[in-house]
């Protein structure tokens, strides 16, 4: 069980650690300055998230590593984040139709895992929620934003979800770890969590005049360590100083 | 909170709890300092049990709030230079830190200071929905407007009143 428990805990704070790093590429750049501090406030949230759970992931593990030497040492294939989450931020469109949809998950994970067998992770998943509630508000307005706007932001607004969606499809196909996690009752089966964030990813799209891509199959197994080609530059760019100087602090 | 902690074993130990709180009301917060970790909510739990160190419990406000480090700082150093040299700083997660625990005190001294404070209840389900009525902190007019979710920390958000167009920041509500 610690087994699976642990490549769980990676699957959690991974995700939020690299959507985290992805998101604080903006700082500096962003649209607009309300802009720059909101992605750079998500990514903060994010990111706090992802210490809690590596934290954690280190204890049970039981091989002496904690959040940093999980964050900072392992390559990019010992990474378990959705892939979705490692795609590159692209025009500010592209961005949020990947936040958006990330939130949408999060919200479904992180609302059954409140009640999970395991108190640790519920107390972190309950303190999570209220975050990613926010975040959720904040990325569906833009989407609804961009989508139901110019013709201009409609297009990459629609650009970006063709372009995305087909990394959707990992969230919810269960594996050996998400099988045994559930059976022990400790986060939920992944079908039980799909249908609310079709629900809710649907009706956003509504609202913002999009139109829901199909459903294709896919290859990307990032939550077992198969990634796209961008995780690897992320990883060079966040783990450069530390694997420079091991230790380090400041 | 802590009277209902409190057992038959522990009853001698209520005055060192009370002058455990009154030396917490005293560490302001890094971000606000107007506000004290108490009027923040950010205390928990003082628990002086007979022959142990005395705990106290606190709780983040957001996970990723770089002030939770300093804030657990300062609050190690007002006990141990305050008398409690052997009291221990425990952090805990369950439940949740809700906006809803600010003290009253806590919200008053916010608006003085130029922030507006939480406008509704946590308990309030429509508080995700719709739009909230915000009143300036400096002319108490109603009709202001968001500017930005998010503001210069994680627990505010970014407006400004169109009455008296002071910029301000609100406490958000969560």
């Amino acid at each position: 069980m610690n087994a699976a428990l642990f490549q769980y805990l990676l699957r959690l704070g991974d995700t939020s650690l690299v959507l985290g790093q992805r998101l604080g590429e903006w700082i500096g750049h962003a649209p607009a300055l309300e802009e720059d501090l909101g992605l750079a406030n998500l990514s903060l949230d994010l990111i706090g998230q992802a210490r809690l759970l590596l934290t954690y992931a280190g204890e049970v593990e039981g091989r002496g590593r904690d959040e940093d030497a999980l964050a900072y040492f392992r390559n990019e294939d010992e990474y378990r984040n959705l892939t979705l989450a490692e795609q590159p931020n692209g025009d500010f469109a592209q961005t949020i139709v990947r936040q958006c949809l990330l939130d949408a998950w999060q919200h479904e994970v992180y609302t059954a895992l409140s009640g999970s067998s395991d108190a640790r992770l519920a107390g972190i998943a309950a303190k999570s929620l209220k975050e990613t509630k926010y975040h959720l508000r904040y990325s569906a307005g833009w989407l609804v934003r961009l989508g139901d706007g110019t013709a201009e932001s409609q297009r990459r607004a629609q650009r970006a979800l063709d372009e995305l969606w087909r990394f959707t499809a990992e969230m919810f196909v269960a594996d050996a770890v998400d099988a045994e996690i559930a059976a022990a009752g400790i986060g939920p089966p992944l079908e039980s969590i799909a249908a609310g964030w079709v629900e809710r990813v649907s009706a956003v799209l509504g609202e913002a005049k999009l139109v829901r891509p199909t459903d294709v199959p896919y290859s990307w197994h990032g939550k077992r360590g198969q990634h796209s080609e961008h995780l690897g530059y992320l990883l060079a760019e966040m783990q450069s100083l530390q694997r420079a100087h091991p230790g380090a602090q400041w | 909170m802590v009277n209902t902690a409190m057992t038959a074993s522990t009853q001698g130990s209520e005055p060192l709890e009370r002058a455990i709180w009154s030396l917490l009301e005293h560490v302001p917060d890094p971000e606000i300092p107007v506000l004290s970790v108490v009027d923040l909510g950010i205390v928990r739990d003082v628990t002086c049990t007979p022959g142990e160190p005395p705990r106290v419990s606190i709780t983040p406000t957001y996970s990723g709030c770089p002030a939770t480090a300093v804030i657990r700082r300062d609050i190690e150093h007002a006990l141990h230079s305050g008398g409690h040299p052997d009291a221990e700083v425990l952090e805990v997660l369950s439940p949740p830190w809700s906006s809803d625990w600010l003290t009253d005190a806590g919200r008053r001294k916010l608006r003085e200071f130029g922030i507006a404070p939480p406008a509704e209840s946590v308990a309030n389900p429509r508080r995700l929905f719709g739009p909230l009525i915000i009143a300036c902190p400096r002319c108490g007019s109603t009709a202001t407007e968001r500017v930005s979710e998010f503001g210069s920390t994680p627990c505010k958000a970014h407006y400004r009143c169109t009455s008296c167009r002071e910029p301000f920041d609100y406490f958000k509500c969560i």
